[in-house]
C-alpha cells in the first residue's frame, strides 16, 4: 500500500515512470517485474496519448511509438491483470483518455488491478471535486496533483488540503525532459520543505542521475525519474539488462 | 428558459469549454482569467484598440453587395470584406486586441500557432507594430502550402518555428506553443487565433471578432435571412454571428471542411463526425478514437485542418442554434474560381468553404444573405493555379 510505503520509509522512495505499450506492446508485465526486482519502491504507469501537452520529445516519441504498437486503455488494464508485480502503481494520463474511457468504468478497473493513486494533470481540481470525487473514493483511487516553482503558497496549501497520498512537485516550469538542472530548484525545495505539508512530497523533472536524485531527496520524500528511464530504454537490445543497470546507476546495491 | 449562448462564471458553455490546463499553464491561464474583461472593457484599451482597427487595419471593411454573385443566385447577397482588413483576414482583428492586452500584463514576448499563415501574419504584423518579440509555431506541411505567408512573417521579423511532430499541421503547431508557453511561464503571452484552448481563450477571442456583426449590424438594412461562415477554430463564424445569436429569425450556418468527403475519413469536418472530449485543454467536440487519441484531421485548407472546433460552436450546434454544414476541397475551389470570375475577387481557400455552400442551400428570392469572406486567396494562388478551369 502507498500509505504504508510512505510511512514506514527509511530511505527515499524511487518512484519510476514509463509508458505502457513501449518499447514493446506486451513489454510492460516486464518492465514492471524487473523494477521491483531492483528495488523501485513504486511506479507510475504512463497510459499513452497522442497529444501530451505537458511532455518533451522523450515521452511524446515512446506515447508515439506506444500507440502505433496498438495500446489502448483496455489493454493497458488487461496487462494489469496478468503482472504478478507487487510493486505500488499509480498511473498518470491525460483526462480525455480517462474520460472517453468513463470515469467509473477507469476507477473500478484501477481498484481491481491493485492502482492506488492516479495522476492526471489536466483534470482542474474544481471540475475534480465536483464531478469525480465521489466516483474516485467509492473504488478507493486518490488523486495526485501537481505543484510546480509559480504555484502560489495559497494554493499550494489548498492542493495539500485536496490530497491524501502524496504530492507531485514538478522542479522546474517546463515540459518533461527539459533537463534545466535539478540545483535550479533548491530555493523553491527549501521552500517547499519549510511548509511543513501534510502530505509527503515526490519531485518529479529534472532528475536524471543519482547525484539529481540525492540532492532532490534531501527535500522530499522521493524522487520520480521520467524521461531518464524511457531514454535507457529506447533502443533496447535487451530489456531486463538495461532497466538493471539504470537502476543501479541511480541506486547502487549495497 | 431563454438558452444562454455565450460563457459563464465558470469558464462553459453548457458542457463544452473550461481549461483543462496541467498545472504548469494554472498562473498563467488563471491570470488572463482574473484579468481580461476588467482591461479590455477598459476606456484607455478600447480607445487605443478602436484607433488601430480604424487608422491600421482599415476598419470598417465594407459589407459589398455582390452584384453579379446576386443576379446568379437570384437573391440578394452580400460580403463582409475581412479580405480587405491589413495583412489580408480577420485574424488581425484578434491579434491586435491580444497585443494589446499583453502589453498591459507586462509581457515582452509573443508566441503563437498558425495554420493558414494568417494568424501567423496578423500576430507577427502586431508586434512589429509593437516591437516585441515574436515566435511562430507552424505545421511543416503547412509551410510548404502557404510559403507567400512564411515569406511575410519573416519580412516582419518573426522566428519561424517548424512542428514536424502528428500530421505537421495546426493542431501540432497548437501543441508546440503550448509546450513552449509551459516553459516560459512568466514573461510569454500566448496570442491563440481562434476560439479554441482553455477558458478564457474563447471568450476573449469571440469579443474581439465581434467587431464583424457589429458593423454588420450598421451596415445593413434590417436582419439578413442568412449569415454563412467557413469554420477552423471558429472565429470568424463567431464574430459574424456574435450580435444576432439572439435574433431567432436570422439563419446562421457554419461550413467546415469535409476534405474529400466525410465518408472518407480524409476530413475535418469536426461537428459532424466528431465527438465530446478534450482538446488544447478545452471541452468540445473533436475527431478522436474511442481510445481518446486525436485523429489527424485533413484538409486542402491550411486554416480548416483542425480536428476540434470552439466550445461555443460545439454548444450553438448541441442547442440546434447554429447550422452547421461540410463543403469538400473540389466543391471549394469551384466556388473560389467563380468568385474571381464574377466578382473580381479572390477568396482564401478557408473563405471558399462559405461560398461554396450557396450552391448547397434552397435560396429564395427574397433571401438577403451575407457570407463572410474572411481571408483573400493570394497565400493560396500556388494551390488554385494548378486547379484553373
Ligand atoms: C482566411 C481564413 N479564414 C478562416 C480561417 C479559419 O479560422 P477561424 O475558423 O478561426 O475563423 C483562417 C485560419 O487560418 C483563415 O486564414
Amino acid at each position: 500500500m502507498l500509505i504504508d510505503l510512505f510511512k514506514n520509509r527509511t530511505t527515499p522512495l524511487l518512484n519510476i515512470y514509463f509508458t505502457a505499450g513501449f518499447p514493446q506492446l506486451d513489454s510492460m508485465p516486464k518492465v514492471l517485474k524487473t523494477l521491483e526486482e531492483a528495488g523501485v519502491d513504486m511506479v507510475e504507469i504512463g497510459m499513452p496519448y497522442s497529444d501530451p501537452l505537458s511532455d518533451g520529445p522523450t515521452i511524446q516519441k515512446s506515447s508515439e511509438i506506444a500507440i502505433r504498437n496498438g495500446i489502448t486503455t483496455d489493454l493497458i488494464f488487461e496487462q494489469l491483470s496478468e503482472s504478478s508485480s507487487k510493486i505500488p502503481k499509480v498511473m498518470m494520463g491525460y483526462f480525455n483518455a480517462v474520460y472517453q474511457y468513463g470515469v467509473e468504468k477507469f476507477c473500478k478497473n484501477c481498484q481491481k488491478n491493485n492502482i492506488e493513486g492516479v495522476i492526471l494533470p489536466d483534470l482542474p481540481i474544481p471540475v475534480y471535486l465536483e464531478k469525480y470525487k465521489v466516483i474516485f473514493e467509492q473504488y478507493g483511487i486518490t488523486p495526485i496533483f501537481l505543484i510546480t516553482p509559480e504555484t502560489s503558497e495559497e494554493r499550494i496549501r489548498y492542493i495539500d488540503d485536496c490530497s491524501s497520498t502524496f504530492i507531485y512537485a514538478v522542479s522546474s516550469s517546463s515540459t518533461t525532459g527539459k533537463g534545466t538542472g535539478i540545483k535550479s530548484a533548491e530555493a523553491y525545495l527549501e521552500r517547499l520543505q519549510a511548509m511543513q505539508l501534510k502530505n509527503p512530497i515526490l519531485v518529479g523533472f529534472n532528475i536524471s542521475t543519482k547525484e539529481d536524485f540525492d540532492f532532490a531527496t534531501q527535500y522530499a520524500a522521493g524522487g520520480i525519474i521520467g524521461s531518464a528511464f524511457i531514454k535507457s530504454i529506447n533502443e533496447t537490445q535487451d530489456l531486463e539488462k538495461d532497466i538493471q543497470l539504470f537502476i543501479q546507476s541511480i541506486r547502487p546495491k549495497i | 428558459m431563454k438558452e444562454n449562448y455565450n460563457v459563464n462564471q465558470e469558464g462553459f458553455y453548457g458542457e463544452y469549454g473550461g481549461a483543462f490546463v496541467p498545472e504548469m499553464l494554472y498562473p498563467n491561464v488563471e491570470e488572463l482569467q482574473k484579468s481580461y474583461l476588467g482591461i479590455i472593457q477598459s476606456a484607455d484599451f478600447q480607445e487605443e484598440l478602436n484607433q488601430l482597427l480604424q487608422d491600421y487595419v482599415g476598419r470598417p471593411t465594407p459589407l459589398y453587395f455582390a452584384k453579379r454573385l446576386s443576379e446568379h443566385y437570384g437573391a440578394k447577397i452580400y460580403l463582409k470584406r475581412e479580405d480587405l482588413c491589413h495583412t489580408g483576414a480577420h485574424k488581425i482583428n484578434n491579434a491586435l486586441g491580444q497585443i494589446l492586452l499583453a502589453k498591459r500584463l507586462n509581457k515582452t514576448r509573443i508566441i503563437a500557432e498558425t495554420g493558414a499563415g494568417q494568424h501567423g501574419v496578423a500576430t507577427a504584423t502586431a508586434c512589429a507594430l509593437m516591437g516585441i518579440e515574436c515566435c511562430i509555431f507552424m505545421g511543416a506541411k503547412d509551410i510548404e502550402r502557404q510559403a507567400p505567408n512564411v515569406a511575410r512573417m519573416k519580412m516582419l521579423g518573426a522566428e519561424i518555428v517548424p512542428v514536424h511532430s502528428g500530421s505537421k499541421t495546426l493542431k501540432d503547431a497548437t501543441n508546440e506553443a503550448i509546450r513552449d508557453w509551459i516553459n516560459n511561464p512568466v514573461d510569454t503571452h500566448y496570442i491563440i487565433g481562434s476560439v479554441v484552448g482553455p477558458h478564457p481563450y474563447p471568450d476573449m477571442v469571440a469579443r474581439f471578432q465581434a467587431i464583424i456583426s457589429k458593423e454588420i449590424k450598421k451596415q445593413i438594412d434590417g436582419n439578413p435571412t442568412h449569415i454563412i461562415a467557413c469554420i477552423g477554430g471558429g472565429s470568424n463564424a463567431i464574430g459574424a454571428f456574435y450580435h444576432y445569436l439572439e435574433e431567432q429569425n436570422v439563419q446562421l450556418i457554419g461550413v467546415e471542411a469535409a476534405g474529400l468527403g466525410i465518408e472518407t475519413g480524409q476530413t475535418a469536418a469536426t461537428l459532424a463526425l466528431g465527438t465530446q472530449g478534450i482538446i488544447h485543454a478545452c471541452m468540445t467536440t473533436l475527431l478522436q478514437t474511442i481510445d481518446g487519441q486525436i485523429i489527424e484531421p485533413y484538409s486542402i485548407s491550411a486554416g480548416l485542418d483542425y480536428p476540434g472546433v470552439g466550445p461555443q460552436h460545439a454548444h450553438l450546434h448541441k442547442t440546434k442554434r447554429v447550422h452547421y454544414a461540410s463543403v469538400t476541397d473540389k466543391e471549394a475551389i469551384k466556388a473560389a474560381h467563380f468568385l474571381s470570375r464574377t466578382e473580381g475577387i479572390i477568396p482564401a481557400l478557408e473563405s471558399s468553404h462559405a461560398l461554396a455552400y450557396l450552391d448547397k442551400m434552397e435560396i429564395k428570392s427574397t433571401d438577403k444573405i451575407v457570407i463572410n469572406l474572411s481571408g483573400r486567396g493570394d497565400k493560396d494562388l500556388e494551390t488554385l493555379i494548378k486547379t484553373l478551369p
